[in-house]
Formats: C-alpha cells, sequence, structure tokens
C-alpha cells in the first residue's frame, strides 16, 4: 500500500469508530485528539481494526506512533508496504 | 358491600409517586402512542429473523436511537442500554422535573433487566470465529458491554446522572422489581429522583429464541400478529420481544412541592420466591405475593379494579397463574383481568414496567383495554373479570395491580392507586 492508500484505510477506520465527527477538515499534522473526540478505546479501536482488516500487529509500546494522521502514516508505510 | 381494609396511613414524604414514563414498546414508542395502539388491538409482533436460529417471531421496537445518543456511543454500546437511554430521557422531560438545574447526585437509576451480555458475548463469539478463534480478534469494547450494570450505567453517562446506579436482575420480573427498587431507596432517601423499571434486548440473542424453542415453549407458527395468545385454547408459547420502560417516581411531598403531574401512587408492593421449581410458576407462591401487596397497601381483593397478568402464552404458565388469580379474585365482582403480552411479546425485563404504563390511563379514561388473540378462550383459563378481545368501559378505576413473575420461582406484583 502507498502512504496515500494507508491514509485512506485509516480515514474508513475513523468514520467507523467516530461516525459523528467531520473529518473531511482533519489536519494531518495535527494530533487527532486536539481534532477529534476520541479517547483510549477509541485507539484500541484503530489498532483492532487495523489488525482486522489488514493483518497488522501493533506492538502496545508503540500505540503512541498513531497520535497524528502523518505519524501514523509514516509508522505504518513500512508495515503496509506488501499488502 | 366492599370490606374496606384498613389503608396504611404515611406521610407524604414516605408515598411514592409516578410522575414520569419513558418507554418504547413494539407498538409505540410514547406512553400515549402505546395506549392507543392497546385499545385499537394493534398488534407489535412481527416476523424476524436471527442468525443460527432462522425464522421467528418477535415484538421489534424502532424508537429514534439518535434522539438522545450519538452514534459513536450507539456504536460503543448496547441495544439494551440504547433502550435505556430513550426511555430515561423521555421520562425526564415528561416529569417537568427542572432538568438544567437538579443535583445529579439526588437521582437514582434503577434498572430491571431478565438477563444482560448474551447478546454482546454471541457478536463477539460470531465475530472472532472468522478469525479462527483467535482471542486476539476480541473487542476491548466487550467487558464494558457485558457488565451486568451496562444499561444503568450507560444511562448515567448519558445524562449526567451521578447519585446510584445499577440494574437489578430478576428474571421477568424485573420491571416491577425496578420500580420497587426505586420506591425503597427514595424512602431511604438515598435519592430525591428514581428512574425506575426495566429494559430487554433479548430478541437480539439468538440463545433466548433456542432456548425456548428447546423447552417447547417458543410460538412459531401462524401470522406474526396472532402467534402471542395467553389463554387461548390454542396458544403455542411465548413471542420474545424487546422493549423499554422507564418511569420517574418521587416522593409526594416533592411531587406536590413542584406542583407536577401524578399518573398514580406505588400504594402496594410485595415480592417473594417460589423455591419449587427452575421454570414451573408456582400459583400458591404467585397468590401469596398477590396477598402480600394487598395487605402492604391496605387493600383487599375486591378493590382492585384492573389486573395485568403476567401470562406468557404457555399452557403453564397461563394455567398456574389462573389459578392463582381464582383464588384471590375468584369473588371479587369488579376486578378486570387483561393481559399486554398478547399484543407484544414477552419483553423480559421491560415486561413488568411496560404492561403496567399500558393500564395507567384507565385512572383517566375508565376503560380496560382487553387481552386479544383469544379465538377460543382455554376453559381452565376462565376469569369473571377478564376482558377479551375487546377494551371495556369499567367505570371508575382506583387501583391497578400488576402480575410479573420470573424463572427460578421469582414473583413480584405492584399496586397503583389513583391520585
Amino acid at each position: 500500500m502507498s502512504p496515500a492508500d494507508i491514509r485512506e484505510v485509516i480515514l474508513e477506520i475513523l468514520e467507523d469508530i467516530a461516525p459523528d465527527e467531520d473529518l473531511t477538515t482533519l489536519k494531518d499534522d495535527i494530533a487527532f485528539r486536539e481534532q477529534l473526540e476520541l479517547d483510549s478505546m477509541d485507539f484500541l479501536d484503530i489498532v483492532m481494526e487495523l489488525r482486522k482488516r489488514h493483518r497488522v500487529q501493533i506492538p502496545e509500546e508503540e500505540y503512541g506512533e498513531l497520535a497524528s494522521m502523518e505519524s501514523t502514516v509514516k509508522y505504518l508505510t513500512p508495515k503496509m508496504a506488501d499488502i | 358491600m366492599i370490606a374496606d381494609a384498613k389503608q396504611p396511613e404515611l406521610p407524604d414524604e414516605q408515598r411514592i409517586v409516578i410522575t414520569g414514563i419513558g418507554l418504547t414498546a413494539p407498538n409505540g414508542n410514547s406512553y400515549s402512542d402505546f395506549r392507543e395502539a392497546l385499545l385499537a388491538g394493534k398488534s407489535g409482533v412481527q416476523d424476524y429473523e436471527i442468525r443460527y436460529f432462522g425464522k421467528t417471531f418477535a415484538g421489534v421496537c424502532d424508537f429514534d436511537e439518535r434522539k438522545h445518543q450519538t452514534r459513536k456511543d450507539r456504536r460503543r454500546g448496547t441495544r439494551a442500554a440504547s433502550a435505556g437511554i430513550y426511555c430515561a430521557n423521555e421520562t425526564i422531560i415528561d416529569s417537568g422535573i427542572d432538568w438544567p438545574n437538579m443535583d445529579r447526585s439526588r437521582v437514582g437509576i434503577y434498572v430491571g433487566v431478565t438477563e444482560h451480555g448474551n447478546v454482546e458475548t454471541e457478536n463477539e463469539v460470531y465475530e472472532i470465529k472468522g478469525f479462527d478463534y483467535d482471542t486476539q480478534y476480541w473487542s476491548h469494547h466487550h467487558n464494558p458491554r457485558t457488565v451486568a450494570n451496562n444499561p444503568a450505567g450507560e444511562i448515567a453517562l448519558n445524562m449526567g446522572i451521578i447519585g446510584p446506579h445499577y440494574t437489578i436482575g430478576a428474571a421477568c420480573a424485573a420491571g416491577n422489581a425496578g420500580m420497587i427498587q426505586g420506591a425503597q431507596m427514595l424512602r431511604l432517601n438515598e435519592c430525591d429522583v428514581a428512574i425506575a423499571g426495566g429494559v430487554s434486548e433479548s430478541i437480539h440473542t439468538f440463545g433466548i429464541f433456542a432456548g425456548f424453542n428447546s423447552q417447547g415453549a417458543l410460538a412459531r407458527d401462524g401470522d406474526p400478529e396472532s402467534a402471542s395468545r395467553p389463554f387461548d385454547l390454542n396458544r403455542q408459547g411465548i413471542v420474545v420481544a424487546e422493549g423499554g420502560c422507564l418511569y420517574t417516581l418521587e416522593r409526594f411531598s416533592d411531587a406536590k412541592k413542584r406542583n407536577a403531574k401524578i399518573y398514580g401512587e406505588l400504594v402496594g408492593y410485595a415480592m417473594n420466591t417460589d423455591a419449587t421449581d427452575f421454570v414451573l410458576p408456582n400459583p400458591e407462591r404467585q397468590s401469596a405475593c398477590i396477598h402480600l401487596a394487598l395487605k402492604k397497601a391496605g387493600l383487599v381483593a375486591e378493590q382492585i379494579d384492573i389486573v395485568s397478568t403476567h401470562a406468557t402464552g404457555t399452557t403453564s404458565g397461563d394455567l398456574q397463574e389462573c389459578s392463582g388469580l381464582r383464588s384471590v379474585f375468584g369473588k371479587s365482582q369488579k376486578t378486570y383481568i387483561n393481559n399486554t403480552k398478547s399484543f407484544i411479546g414477552h419483553s423480559m425485563g421491560a415486561a413488568g414496567a411496560i404492561e403496567l404504563a399500558g393500564n395507567l390511563n384507565s385512572f383517566t379514561d375508565g376503560v380496560c383495554h382487553a387481552t386479544i388473540n383469544v379465538n377460543e378462550l382455554d376453559p381452565d383459563c376462565h376469569l369473571p373479570g377478564l376482558v377479551i378481545n375487546e377494551p371495556r368501559e369499567v367505570g371508575d378505576v382506583k387501583y391497578i395491580l400488576n402480575n410479573s413473575f420470573g424463572m427460578l420461582g421469582i414473583n413480584s406484583v405492584v399496586i397503583i392507586g389513583k391520585i
């Protein structure tokens, strides 16, 4: 997957777990939590959905990499390169 | 001539009244719509299909989940809680309480449930089946969804209520049990407002249908609208329903102070146990429960105008309840008897609360709604006051008695008086 494809994957997941949010104005370089009402259970949802939909495993100590769209895409690009 | 028993003289601070009603039933999403449907003979049972079990019937609710809940919270939570959130918000709106200025630490939530967690557990097992039962795909939402207090806790989160909240697990007596718990907590001054009643999401678990079916107690044949037929000779068992009904309960003194609309007073209640069988009811213990509630209310059987029965449409349950009712009300000339499950099926943990709500307007309109779908009355269910198929004008209604019984021999009765 290209970084652009990964961004779409994350957007699809966010649409499901935060259906009341307007994601069209999401800024990639700003933390999700500063723009969206996301709590720790929502971040676990992101981890779970990546695992379920794409078999991507994210170790707990690396959850912090999912802070913003930019950091998430950067972190996932090598992990999802062959998908 | 009716020999009145002595009415207990309680101070207004110990008298508990109903000042709000929020409900969702398979044939109505408000107190007035539900009553209208019952008087019109409108069923809420429909064709239904659920995984593994297949085609069956169910009482399905169509309340607006989004009216009081965000999509995100609905996704995260449970159907039982969603019904509870709808009912809790509606009952508080109906009560006219100044909610923005209400001290939320003085509000208690007491929600009766028959069961909770089956739906969510079945969903997760089904989900991880697609991952070869690898438990790393098991949702982190499972525990907060399945803790027994979930429906009450989600209401608290939704409405910012910080007083006591919990569910009361009381099988199909739970709707009454929730009300009773709320009344007790008001009398103990543990809260000033009790949101109390019951909810059910049971139609979303295949296990309920499969369990009743294996027990030979599930209605599956014919038309959905005539499938639930308590007291009919050709009854075929239970139709499972979902729903919710939560009352706003307050002390009479508080309700008077704010000039609240009052639907009725909880003048008596009782709960007892059979201790005789896992599933079969015990008419002696049921009638003992009714006698105990009458005694607490200071009433005699002849003073009860309407009895809302628990009957579910199983042969054993119907006959045993009728036997119990005959022993208590057999000589009463003016007690009318009806059944709500014939319209909506068995809404399990919500049943007691919903079925009472369908009768409360009799205080105002003097009409007793019917039990429908009785084409051929089972002779063993013949009771003099049974109102069959058409509502009946019964005149002034002062007292309504509501039966609600459940598995493991749990019995509950509440008596509401007109104010």
